[in-house]
């Protein structure tokens, strides 16, 4: 079943067509990988599914768990159960761990923050009194964005390129706590363009150039990665009639 | 009221209850107005007070290499909605001293008070000396905070001094520190105040780096809303061999706000160094929209940008 579906999405962004009559369906508690490279379009599909400001402005729908998206708030998808976390997690001066982890939370309690960050490898003790500021590395902010997102408990996570500045033993970290939230009923589309990250997919769509090229299982998407789009000519410009 | 039903009073406003007590033998000196109505001091720790009439003159001295363990617990207020409070201190760290002062200056129910302090400071060598002050002012912001010091750090010494205004509303603060800084003496200097209604802040820090490998570092952090403003002038000095400085403003705006940060540095030596940076703006959209796509609104998540900020 879909949670989450997205019906003939285009979006204009300074003049360009950066979503092209994008059609897609994520189905309900599975981890989908959203690939294709660099300027296809991956995060700002993710910004539209968000609703952030800039990218509301798009016709086709996007329906969540049958309903429209369409005008809502940022913060009205996120209580009905939709989150992103950024390729580049901001920073916030002198906010301590605790309280962003806590920000949107369901359950408060220091034990369930802790418990967050120990999903994503990070020792409670060493980190939730510590701010989320310039002082974390880039992977450790990532991590600690993701507890948010594990303390949250939403319903679809949206998760911009899991792997960029990241370890790989961090990297295994981030599955887990992927698995995690997979594991509590929560669906995930990680955006990547890294075949390590597309393995941990149960299901893959490939972007290029604003439309969706291919779909199907990780493999099947790996292959044609490998095949058409590393050796395809055109930057960004898939040929005219192929296979969507 | 008596004495003690006034301490009582002025602790309460800054959430010291019967509950939540001072620790026993914690030094402390307690003044309504132009009234000392409390006092404790611990060996090495002398003061010396005037009551005058719009408020005291103190001298605070800790002797020579006395190390004072717990802050001293400085409350300086007025209970009704009027007056004025006019604190002149004359504090003086001896050599090889330290001690840290926690004062509180609470106008619970301010509509119109005037709150001024003169202070002259002096850190001996190799003394270490460090002031925060908070402020609990009432919701309608009928406060004029003035308070002026002149620090005079000796050799080796080392001050650090904090000004918080969070809760409550500032209504007009005036700030003008000055503080001398000799060879290999260390100064940090903070201020976060949040400004909303038409409150406005002012703040006057300078640092001259006069002895070699002096270090200093003035950081504002101000978050204002509704119609209040801001200007913060910091001023670096460095005129000795390698000494280091850095001035650090960062003011966040909403609404009708205004904010102005005026660095001032200057080098006088080759090996000297000094540095500034300065963020003014409304708050971050990313991190705004991060916290908005955990379900926050976006009140509640300028709000606690804005905690963190002050924090
Ligand atoms: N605000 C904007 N105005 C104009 N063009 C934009 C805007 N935002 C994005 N684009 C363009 O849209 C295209 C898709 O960008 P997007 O960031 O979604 O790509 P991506 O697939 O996430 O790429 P990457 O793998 O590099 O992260 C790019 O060509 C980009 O330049
Ligand atoms: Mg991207």
């Amino acid at each position: 079943m879909s949670i989450l579906e997205l019906e003939n999405v285009t979006l204009e962004l300074g003049g360009k067509r950066v979503l092209d009559n994008l059609s897609m369906d994520f189905w309900e508690n599975h981890i989908h990988a959203l690939c294709g490279p660099n300027g296809a379009g991956k995060s700002t599909l993710a910004s539209t599914v968000m609703g952030l400001a800039g990218y509301t402005d798009f016709e086709g729908d996007i329906r969540f768990e049958g309903e429209s998206l369409k005008g809502l708030p940022v913060a009205e998808r996120a209580r009905r159960g939709i989150t992103l976390a950024w390729q580049e997690p901001a920073r916030f001066e002198g906010l301590r761990v605790d309280r962003f982890v806590g920000a949107g939370a369901r359950d408060r309690s220091r034990a369930r923050l802790a418990s967050a960050l120990d999903s994503v490898g990070l020792d409670p003790d060493a980190y939730l009194d510590r701010a989320v500021d310039r002082t974390l590395s880039g992977g450790e902010r990532k991590r600690i964005e993701l507890a948010s997102i594990l303390a949250m408990e939403p319903k679809v996570v949206l998760m911009d390129e899991p792997d960029s500045g990241i370890d790989v033993e961090a990297l295994e970290q981030i599955f887990r706590a992927l698995q995690e939230l997979k594991d509590r009923g929560a669906t995930v589309v990680m955006i990547t363009h890294s075949p390590v990250v597309l393995k941990h997919a149960e299901h893959a769509f490939l972007m290029c150039c604003g439309r969706l090229i291919e779909k199907g299982s990780a493999e099947k998407i790996d292959r044609y990665f490998e095949d058409k789009c590393i050796t395809c000519p055109h930057v960004n410009e898939p040929e005219e009639g192929e296979p969507a | 009221m008596s004495g003690d039903d006034i301490v009582q009073k002025l602790l309460e406003s800054i959430g010291i209850t019967p509950g939540h007590p001072l620790p026993v033998n914690t030094a402390r000196l307690q003044v309504h107005g132009n009234r000392v109505v409390g006092a404790h001091l611990v060996p090495g720790l002398l003061v010396d007070v005037d009551e005058r009439p719009d408020g005291i003159a103190a001298d605070i001295t800790v002797k020579e290499g006395v190390q004072i363990e717990r802050p001293v617990h400085i409350c300086f207020g007025l209970l009704p909605e009027r007056g004025a409070q006019h604190i002149e201190m004359h504090i003086d760290i001896q050599e090889g001293a330290q001690a840290s002062v926690l004062a509180h200056c609470t106008f619970p129910n301010a509509v119109e008070i005037e709150h001024r302090m003169d202070a002259s400071i002096t850190v001996g060598a190799g003394a270490s000396y460090s002031y925060f002050e908070r402020h609990v002012h009432g919701s309608s912001g009928g406060v004029h905070v003035v308070p002026k010091a002149q620090v005079t750090l000796h050799e080796g010494a080392r001050f650090k001094t904090e000004f918080e205004l969070i809760k409550g509303r500032v209504g007009a603060i005036d700030i003008d520190y000055e503080t001398e800084c000799r060879a290999h003496s260390v100064l940090e200097m903070i201020a976060r105040i949040g400004g909303r209604g038409d409150d406005a802040i002012t703040i006057r820090e300078t640092g001259r780096l006069v002895g070699a490998h002096a270090r200093a570092v003035l950081n504002s952090h101000i978050a204002l809303r509704d119609t209040s403003h801001a200007e913060v002038y910091n001023t670096l000095i460095a005129s000795a061999p390698h000494a280091r400085g850095h001035v650090d403003c960062k003011e966040v705006v909403q609404g009708q706000a205004l904010a102005k940060a005026v660095p001032i540095v200057e080098v006088n030596d080759p090996t000297a160094h000094v540095t500034h940076e300065a963020a003014i703006g409304s708050v971050d959209a990313k991190q705004l929209e991060t916290l908005m796509s955990r379900g926050l609104g976006e009140d509640d998540a300028v709000d606690l940008i804005i905690e963190g900020l002050l924090s």
